[in-house]
């Protein structure tokens, strides 16, 4: 602590230089915070994508839709403990602009399928016992104002009533809240019974996709194969793979989110290691004849690269701290997007990884700088 | 004539068949040749020469900032020459004060901080630092000028603030490197008192550079090194 203040000063004698290397840190790490956030939003389910559920769809596309009695051939699958079926609803609330995820689902089935899901035990009640009754998660619920009780309806894009309307009312019976970092609250669930009853003909008996609970993770290959092997060579056959892989090749479809955030911001931060280092170099080189006065002093060679060292560390940490704290409290201000995003924050290990960096950008930024503070022969400095 | 002190004993400064030879890049400059000197403890020895005589060389390397190419530098019964770098900075802060010719004061603190800088070294409190430096402040005379940032200082004001700096550990020897080569005589005088102060007052061994008869004359002796040579006398 006694060097800090010696340490401060030198940050203090170019104060233009060094608040503009701060700016410079500081936007990198404010990126940095901010894209972990939409990345997350992107990939969001992956991370909380169990090991022991399997996802199951039609081998030719999503879209394609699957018959409703595999649900029970599935179960007699061995290693199956359960299978639960979803559709697609795509409709939107109002506007067509409030587009968001509605699910038929068998509820009882569903809540025991997913527990992250967190439901008070009398909206778990309401919604077993309501023909149309339906459930949406905080986010969505929070986004349209709605409260339990509520009558929402919603505008079907895909499925019209088999009476031709487009529109069709539920009653709101519960609101589910996240038990899990990273859990979408934007969704909206409804009784498959009630679809199933009311949509055409033309699409009765078949489902979108089936979650399926395993009894070993480690069997995921294998319990999969044995899914699409009970499917082959029928009219509509299977692909199933763990619910992990299923989401990540979901986000991909918009585009290889991870690697165009790792791309951008690896290219930020060699730009700033530039600058920081730059920075780091310009500082040493100015201050030869200092450097090596505080050697002749009796300041060790270690002892001086530690001082230039530190100046780059705390160059750095404030402005990549500040960086950070900035990226946490503007996520925290909430989905830019208005709701298109399902989840938004910045989770805790990019956190800590944006911590590291700030260690490393330091240490890569002032280590040439500090080995040739280091390196400095007293005589020679002293006679520049 | 090459000075050869005899002194057996009482010497603090030891220096024997000291060579010293710079690389310039194939070409070997020979500083210094086979050089002998002893500084009996609590001296006031002056160093005079032309430039590029090696004045400045000898008084590294008996303030271990420099090597010699071959000889030995003994201060006080130690052979700085074959400490390791990291005994030898610890040496230095503990026995050795510099004064340099253009101050060298840390422009970034203030006349109080680039006193307790040496400090820093050692396990004293941020108090006892402080305490340390003010009263090294004040053998200079600048008790006054104590939070003022080296801008604002004259230049002897600026090379007192150097002398305090030097000081503040109670070193065993002052090295002044031409410290009046960069005032005017009037600042030079005080800067010279000081020094005389320090030697008779204070005991403090100083082996003192200079180009001035005026400041050479305020020392107990002065050598001149011409060739890589020690004389008593100069040669005009």
């Amino acid at each position: 602590m006694k060097y800090l203040a010696l340490i401060l000063s030198n940050l203090k004698r170019h104060k233009l230089r060094t608040v503009l290397t701060m700016l410079s840190i500081l936007v990198a790490f404010l990126l940095f915070g901010y894209l972990a956030a939409i990345r997350t939003a992107f990939t969001a389910g992956i991370d909380v994508a169990d090991l022991d559920r399997l996802i199951v769809r039609h081998k030719v596309s999503l879209i394609q839709l699957l018959p409703a009695s595999y649900e029970a051939r599935m179960e007699q699958v061995e290693g199956v403990d359960e299978a639960v079926g979803q559709t697609w609803f795509g409709g939107y609330y109002q506007e067509q602009r409030n587009q968001f995820a509605q699910m038929p689902v068998k509820p009882g089935e569903f809540m025991d399928m997913y527990p992250e899901y967190v439901l008070a035990d009398d909206e778990k009640e309401a919604w077993l016992n309501t023909r149309t009754g339906a459930i949406a998660g905080s986010q969505i619920a929070e986004r349209f104002g709605w409260k339990v009780g509520d009558k929402v309806p919603i505008t079907a894009t895909i499925w019209t009533m088999n009476d031709g309307s487009q529109t069709w009312d539920f009653d709101l019976v519960g609101i589910y809240e996240s038990g899990e970092k990273g859990t979408d609250t934007t969704q909206f669930f409804f009784h498959y019974d009630y679809f199933d009853e009311s949509r055409p003909d033309w699409g009765k008996g078949l489902v979108g996709w089936y979650t399926v609970r395993i009894d070993d993770p480690e069997r995921s290959a294998e319990i999969s194969a044995a899914i699409d092997a009970e499917f082959a060579n029928s009219q509509a056959e299977t692909k199933a793979e763990p619910e992990g892989a299923f989401l990540q090749g979901f986000a991909n479809q918009i585009g290889d989110i991870g690697f165009i955030m790792t791309s951008i911001v690896a290219m930020v931060f060699f730009t700033i290691l530039l600058v920081a280092g730059n920075t780091m170099a310009y500082a040493v080189r100015e201050r030869t004849n200092e450097l090596a006065v505080l050697k002749a002093l009796g300041f060790t060679d270690t002892g001086v690269m530690g001082l230039v060292l530190g100046e780059s560390f705390l160059l750095t940490a404030i402005g990549g701290g500040i960086g950070l704290a900035l990226s946490w409290l503007m996520v925290s201000a909430g989905d830019p997007t208005n709701g298109f995003l399902v989840v938004f924050f910045i989770p805790g290990r990019d956190m800590i990884m944006g911590v590291v960096l700030i260690g490393v950008t330091a240490l890569v930024a002032g280590i040439l700088p500090a080995l040739q503070a280091q390196r400095l022969h007293i005589a020679d400095a002293l006679r520049r | 004539m090459s000075e050869t002190e005899t002194a057996a004993s009482g010497s603090l400064v030891r220096v024997q068949n000291v060579d010293k030879i710079f690389k310039r890049g194939s070409e070997e400059v020979h500083v210094l040749g086979g050089l002998n000197l002893e500084i009996p403890e609590g001296e006031f020895l002056a160093l005079m020469g032309p430039s590029g005589s090696g004045k400045s060389t000898l008084l590294n390397l008996i303030g271990g900032l420099d090597r010699p190419s071959q000889g030995s530098v003994e201060v006080g019964g130690e052979r700085v020459d074959q400490l390791s770098n990291r005994k030898l900075a610890a040496w230095r802060a503990r026995h050795i004060g510099l004064v340099f010719q253009f101050y060298n004061l840390m422009p970034v603190l203030s006349a109080q901080k680039n006193v307790e800088l040496p400090l820093l070294l050692t396990h004293l409190s941020r108090s006892e630092r402080k305490k340390r430096a003010a009263i090294a402040l004040e053998i200079v005379g600048l008790s006054d000028r104590n939070g003022h940032f080296p801008r604002t200082l004259s230049g002897g004001e600026q090379q007192r603030v150097g002398i305090a700096r030097a000081i503040v550990t109670d070193p065993t020897l002052l090295l002044c490197d031409e410290p009046t080569g960069d005032l005017d005589r009037k600042s030079g005088d005080e800067v010279l008192d000081l020094l005389q102060a320090l030697n008779r007052e204070q005991g403090k061994t100083i082996i003192m550079v200079t180009h001035d008869i005026h400041a050479a004359a305020r020392a107990g002796r002065t050598l001149y090194l011409d060739k890589g040579q020690l004389s008593s006398e100069a040669n005009v």
